[in-house]
C-alpha cells in the first residue's frame, strides 16, 4: 500500500475524530512508510495517533481501533483490556471505533484482515501489548522532555504521567501531540504479568450499554442518503443460474424501482425492504438449475458410504492399526453421520454499497474485510485501496459472515442501478443459501485388549473440503485438515492409530461453522471413545483419565469437570450423565451433561451442563464464561434439532419453524470453570461447541443403552 | 392514504401500503432501526414492540392495524437506559452480539408490566418466543428476576427511615458507565 493511500485512510479517521472536537497528529507504528505521512501533518491538527490502534485526544479520551469483527464474542472489550493494560490509560477514557480495511490490521494468523478460528486474542496478544507499551513509552518520553528530566524517573498511571521527585504530573492528552512526533520504540518493555491490573479481571462488556437501547449499529441498520433497498431472487438449486426473467409484474408493485440481473440472480430494488420483497414475490424467473438438481440427502449419504471402501488421504498414522484391530480381544465398529448445518445468525445477511466511478463504499457486517474489499474492487475494476470497508457490529457471525457473497451482491446491484443500496436477505434466503457445516460420515473401528484397555483406533472420514472450496489449491495431498480436526488430534494413548480422509464433493456449498471440523469430529471421537470404554467395562471418566497420560491440558480440564460435576457421587433417581473432553483451536474443554428422559413422550430434558476450560492466560474471565455458555447452547441446538436436508438440489428447511434452535424454556443450568494457566492466551468462542454434543449423547446412552450415531437426536433415540 | 399512530409518544403519519408490516415502517420509513428483522414470521421475537402495552411481533403486524394506537419501541423504553429491564440487562451483562436483545427487552418489560414477581416458568412462557443464537438465556432469566426486583423497589412506597440513604446508593448504570465489573 502506498503512503498516499494510507494518507487517504488516515484522513478519514481524522475527519471522524475531528467531528468529536479533537486535535493532534499521526505517527506510524510497525509501518515504516507512514513516516512521511506523519511529516505532512501539522502538529496540533488532529488527535495524536500513536500507532494503528491508539489515538489520544487533548480531552484525554483514548480511541482504540477495533480491527476484529465484534460478533458477540466480546473481542471489542478484550482488545481494549489488552491495550489499556500496557498503555496504563484510564479505563473510563476508552472509546472504540471499528478499523477500516487496511494492511496494518492484517490478522497474522490469516495474512489478511479477518476474524475467525478463535484467533483474535491469540493473534492480537503480542501486537496489542507492544502497541500499548510503545505508546506509553512515547508519552513518558514526551513528558520527560517537557520537564527536562529522565524518562526513567517518570511513571505512567491511569492516564497521567508523574514525576514524583518534583511532584509534577501531566495528563496523557496534554503530551500526546508531542509524543506523536517521537520515534516509535520497536521493542518496548512489556509489563510483568504479576503487575496486571486489568488483564485477568472479570470486566463488563464495553458494548452492552448500546445493546440495551437499540443504539448499536449492525450492518442491517445502516442508512445512507438516497439509499434504495434490495432483495435478490436466487436459484433454489445450488449452482443454478438465471435462464430468463420477466420483470413486468415485479415492476408493477408499489415502490419497486429497478429489477436487474446480477451474477447470483435477479435483484429487485425498491424504496423499502418490504416493497422489494413484494416485488420479488411476483417476479417471474426461469432458472437453469444446472447439475445439482438431483442431489438429495439420501444420495449424499450413500455417496459417503461408498467412499468407505476407498483408502483416504492419511491424516495420522501411528503403529499398525489395521493389524491391531484384528488382534484385540474385542473389535468395535460403528458408523457415525451428521447432516449439513446452517449458521442461522440472528441478523440475516445484508450489505450496503455505494458504487461511484472512482470509489466504492461498503458497509457490512463482515468477518473478512480484506476479502470483501478485494471482491468489491474486482467487480468495479478499481484498486482495493479505492474500496472503503466500513465494518459494523455483527448480529452473530459463527463463520457465515466470512463470506463475500452478500457483499458482492450489494456491490453489483449498486453498480447496476447507480445508487447506494442496502441489500437484505430474508431468513429463508439466509437458511437456503448458506455455506453449510459439511455433512460428514465416519467409519470408526477400535480394538480393546483382554484388560479392557484400547489397542487400536481407526477413523475414515468422508465429507466436502472447506479449504478447497474457499481457497482452491490450499490443501496438500488431498488432505483438508479442517475435515479431520477433532479426530486426527485424538489425545489418547492408544498404540495404533490411523485416521484418513476421503474428499467427497456432493455439490452443496460448505463453509466455516462455529468450531468447524471439531463440531462433527469431536462428536465422532468422543462418542466412540465412550463405546470403547463400555466395551472395556470401564467408567467413561476413568477410561479417559488414564489414556490422557500424555495430554496434560486435556487431563486438567477433564479432572476439573469431574470434580465440579461430582462425578464420584451418585445421581438422583432418573438422572443420567455423560462426559466428553476435546481440544479445539489450541484451547481445551471438558463437559459433563446431566439429563432425564420422558420415555413416553420420547423427549430429553437437559438439567445441567458443567464445563471446564483451559484457554491459557485469561484476558477476561467473565467473557470466557459467557462464550462457554454461548457455545454450549449452539452445540445443544445442533444436537437436538440441527439438520439442513437436501431434496431436488434445494434446502428443505426455510425458517425457525423447521430449523429449530434451543429456546429459553429448554435452557439448562450451565456452570463454567476455568483452569488457571500462564500459557499464551487462546480463544474461547468456538471451544465449547463440540464437547457438549457427545457428552449429551453419552448421557442418553447411559439412560437407554443405545448409542446415538446420527444427528440430530431423534424421538426413537429417546425411548 | 396516510396512516397515523403514536411511536414513543410522538405522533407519526406515514403514507405506505396498508399491509406493509409495522417492522418495515419503523425501520425503513421512520428510520428507527432498534427494532430488528429476524424471521418475518413471528418465530424469533427480534421485532417485538409494545402496542398499547402488549408485546407484539411487528414483522407480521400490518401497519393499518395500528392506526390510532400507541406503540413503544426499544428506543422509547427510556431515554437514558433507566428502565428496570435495561438496568438489569446492564448489571447482568446479558448481550453478546446484541441483535436479539431489543426484542428480548421488549418481551421482558411487557411481562413485568403485568407481573412484578414472575416465576421461572412464567419467565419461560413469556420469553420462549424470543430466540437468541448467542445463547444468553441463562443470563436473560437472571436479569428478568433482577429487573422484577428493581421494578418492585420502584413501585414500593417510600420508606422514611431509608430515604436519607437513597442518594448515597450508586445507581446501577453509573457503576457500569466505564464498563468495569
Amino acid at each position: 500500500m502506498s503512503a498516499a493511500v494510507l494518507n487517504g485512510l488516515n484522513r478519514r479517521n481524522f475527519l471522524k475524530a475531528g467531528a468529536a472536537g479533537a486535535a493532534g497528529l499521526i505517527v506510524g507504528f510497525y509501518l515504516p512508510d507512514r513516516a512521511d505521512a506523519r511529516a505532512q501533518q501539522p502538529a496540533g491538527a488532529a488527535p495524536a495517533k500513536l500507532n494503528a490502534w491508539m489515538m489520544i485526544s487533548p480531552d484525554n479520551s483514548v480511541k482504540i481501533m477495533i480491527d476484529k469483527a465484534e460478533m458477540g464474542q466480546g473481542i471489542l472489550t478484550a482488545l481494549c483490556m489488552i491495550a489499556a493494560e500496557e498503555l496504563e490509560c484510564d479505563w473510563k477514557s476508552i472509546r472504540t471505533e471499528f478499523a477500516p480495511a487496511a494492511k496494518e490490521y492484517f490478522n497474522p494468523a490469516f495474512g489478511m484482515q479477518g476474524t475467525g478460528g478463535s484467533s483474535s486474542v491469540r493473534s492480537s496478544w503480542d501486537p496489542m501489548r507492544k502497541a500499548g507499551a510503545a505508546a506509553r513509552d512515547m508519552l513518558l518520553q514526551a513528558a520527560a522532555t517537557q520537564w527536562k528530566v529522565e524518562k526513567a524517573d517518570c511513571r505512567a498511571e491511569n492516564g497521567m504521567i508523574y514525576h514524583d521527585a518534583s511532584k509534577r504530573k501531566v495528563s496523557y492528552g496534554a503530551v500526546a501531540g508531542a509524543a506523536g512526533l517521537l520515534p516509535v520504540p520497536q521493542d518496548p518493555p512489556l509489563k510483568d504479568p504479576k503487575m496486571y491490573r486489568i488483564i485477568g479481571k472479570s470486566t463488563k462488556r464495553l458494548d452492552t450499554p448500546d445493546k440495551v437501547n437499540g443504539r448499536a449499529e449492525f450492518g442491517i441498520d445502516v442508512r445512507r442518503p438516497e439509499m434504495l433497498y434490495a432483495v435478490v431472487a436466487r436459484c433454489p438449486v445450488f449452482g443454478g443460474k438465471v435462464a430468463s426473467f420477466d420483470a413486468t409484474r415485479a415492476k408493477a408493485q408499489p415502490g419497486v424501482k429497478h429489477v436487474v440481473e446480477i451474477s447470483r440472480g435477479v435483484a429487485v430494488v425498491a424504496d423499502n425492504t418490504w416493497s422489494a420483497m413484494q416485488g420479488r414475490r411476483v417476479l417471474e424467473v426461469k432458472w437453469d438449475e444446472g447439475t445439482n438438481a438431483g442431489a438429495d440427502s439420501e444420495n449424499i449419504s450413500k455417496l459417503f458410504s461408498e467412499q468407505m471402501s476407498k483408502s483416504g488421504a492419511e491424516a495420522r498414522k501411528e503403529g499398525d492399526a489395521t493389524s491391531a484391530l484384528g488382534a484385540g480381544a474385542q473389535k468395535i465398529e460403528a458408523v457415525y453421520e451428521v447432516p449439513y448445518l446452517a449458521h442461522a445468525t440472528m441478523e440475516p445477511l445484508n450489505c450496503t454499497a455505494d458504487v461511484r466511478a472512482d470509489r466504492v463504499d461498503v458497509w457490512a457486517p463482515t468477518q473478512f474485510q480484506t476479502m470483501a474489499q478485494g471482491a468489491s474492487a474486482k467487480i468495479c475494476g478499481l484498486k482495493p485501496e479505492n474500496v472503503f470497508i466500513h465494518s459494523t457490529f455483527l448480529g452473530g457471525g459463527f463463520g457465515r459472515k466470512a463470506g463475500t457473497d452478500f457483499v458482492m451482491e450489494a456491490v453489483e446491484t449498486s453498480k447496476a442501478i447507480g445508487a447506494p443500496v442496502k441489500l437484505t436477505w430474508s431468513r429463508e434466503d439466509d437458511m437456503q443459501h448458506d455455506f453449510y457445516r459439511p455433512a460428514s460420515y465416519a467409519k470408526m473401528a477400535g480394538a480393546v485388549g483382554p484388560d479392557g484397555w484400547p489397542t487400536a483406533w481407526t477413523t475414515r472420514v468422508a465429507c466436502s473440503s472447506i479449504m478447497e472450496a474457499w481457497f482452491p489449491g490450499s490443501t496438500k495431498n488431498d488432505l483438508d485438515p479442517t475435515s479431520v480436526e477433532g479426530v486426527a488430534n485424538l489425545p489418547y494413548s492408544i498404540p495404533n492409530i490411523q485416521v484418513d480422509y476421503v474428499r467427497t464433493e456432493p455439490g452443496i456449498p460448505v463453509g466455516f461453522w462455529r468450531s468447524v471440523g471439531a463440531s462433527q469430529n469431536g462428536y465422532f471421537s468422543e462418542c466412540f471413545i465412550d463405546e470403547l470404554a463400555a466395551a472395556g467395562k470401564k467408567d467413561p471418566y476413568e477410561f479417559r483419565r488414564r489414556l490422557l497420560d500424555k495430554a496434560p491440558r486435556q487431563l486438567g480440564v477433564l479432572n476439573m469437570v469431574a470434580e465440579k460435576a461430582g462425578w464420584d457421587k451418585p445421581l438422583a433417581a432418573g438422572r443420567y450423565r455423560g462426559i466428553a473432553v476435546l481440544e479445539a483451536f489450541q484451547s481445551f474443554a471438558a463437559q459433563v451433561v446431566e439429563i432425564s428422559l420422558d420415555r413416553k413422550a420420547r423427549t430429553v430434558k437437559i438439567h445441567r451442563v458443567v464445563c471446564a476450560v483451559d484457554v491459557g492466560r485469561v484476558v477476561n474471565p467473565a467473557n470466557i464464561v459467557m462464550q462457554s455458555e454461548s457455545a454450549i447452547v449452539y452445540g445443544l441446538s445442533s444436537a437436538l434439532y440441527g439438520e439442513i436436508a437436501i431434496a431436488g438440489g434445494r434446502v428443505v428447511q426455510a425458517n425457525f419453524n423447521n430449523y429449530k434452535v434451543l429456546r429459553l424454556d429448554e435452557m439448562p443450568v450451565v456452570e463454567v470453570y476455568i483452569v488457571p494457566s500462564e500459557e499464551k492466551p487462546t480463544g474461547a468462542g468456538e471451544l465449547s461447541v463440540p464437547p457438549v454434543v457427545p457428552a449429551l449423547c453419552n448421557a442418553i446412552f447411559t439412560a437407554t443403552g443405545r448409542r446415538i450415531r446420527r444427528l440430530p437426536i431423534r424421538a426413537e433415540d429417546l425411548a | 392514504m396516510a396512516i397515523q399512530f403514536i411511536v414513543n409518544g410522538k405522533p407519526q403519519s406515514v403514507d405506505v401500503p396498508p399491509n406493509m408490516p409495522l417492522l418495515w415502517v419503523l425501520r425503513d420509513t421512520l428510520g428507527m432501526t432498534g427494532t430488528k428483522f429476524g424471521c418475518g414470521m413471528a418465530l424469533c421475537g427480534a421485532c417485538t414492540v409494545h402496542i398499547e402495552g402488549e408485546a407484539t411481533r411487528s414483522c407480521i403486524t400490518p401497519v393499518s392495524s395500528v392506526a390510532g394506537k400507541k406503540i413503544t419501541t426499544i428506543e422509547g423504553l427510556s431515554t437514558d437506559r433507566s428502565h428496570p429491564v435495561q438496568r438489569a440487562w446492564i448489571e447482568v451483562d446479558v448481550p453478546q452480539c446484541g441483535y436479539c436483545q431489543s426484542g428480548q427487552i421488549m418481551s421482558a418489560s411487557s411481562l413485568l408490566a403485568k407481573n412484578t414477581k414472575p416465576s421461572d416458568s412464567e419467565i419461560d412462557d413469556a420469553m420462549k418466543g424470543n430466540i437468541c443464537r448467542c445463547g444468553t438465556y441463562q443470563r436473560i432469566r437472571e436479569a428478568v428476576h433482577r429487573a422484577a426486583s428493581l421494578t418492585r423497589a420502584e413501585a414500593a412506597p417510600p420508606q422514611p427511615a431509608k430515604e436519607e440513604f437513597a442518594e448515597l446508593e450508586p445507581a446501577g448504570e453509573h457503576a457500569q458507565a466505564g464498563g468495569r465489573a
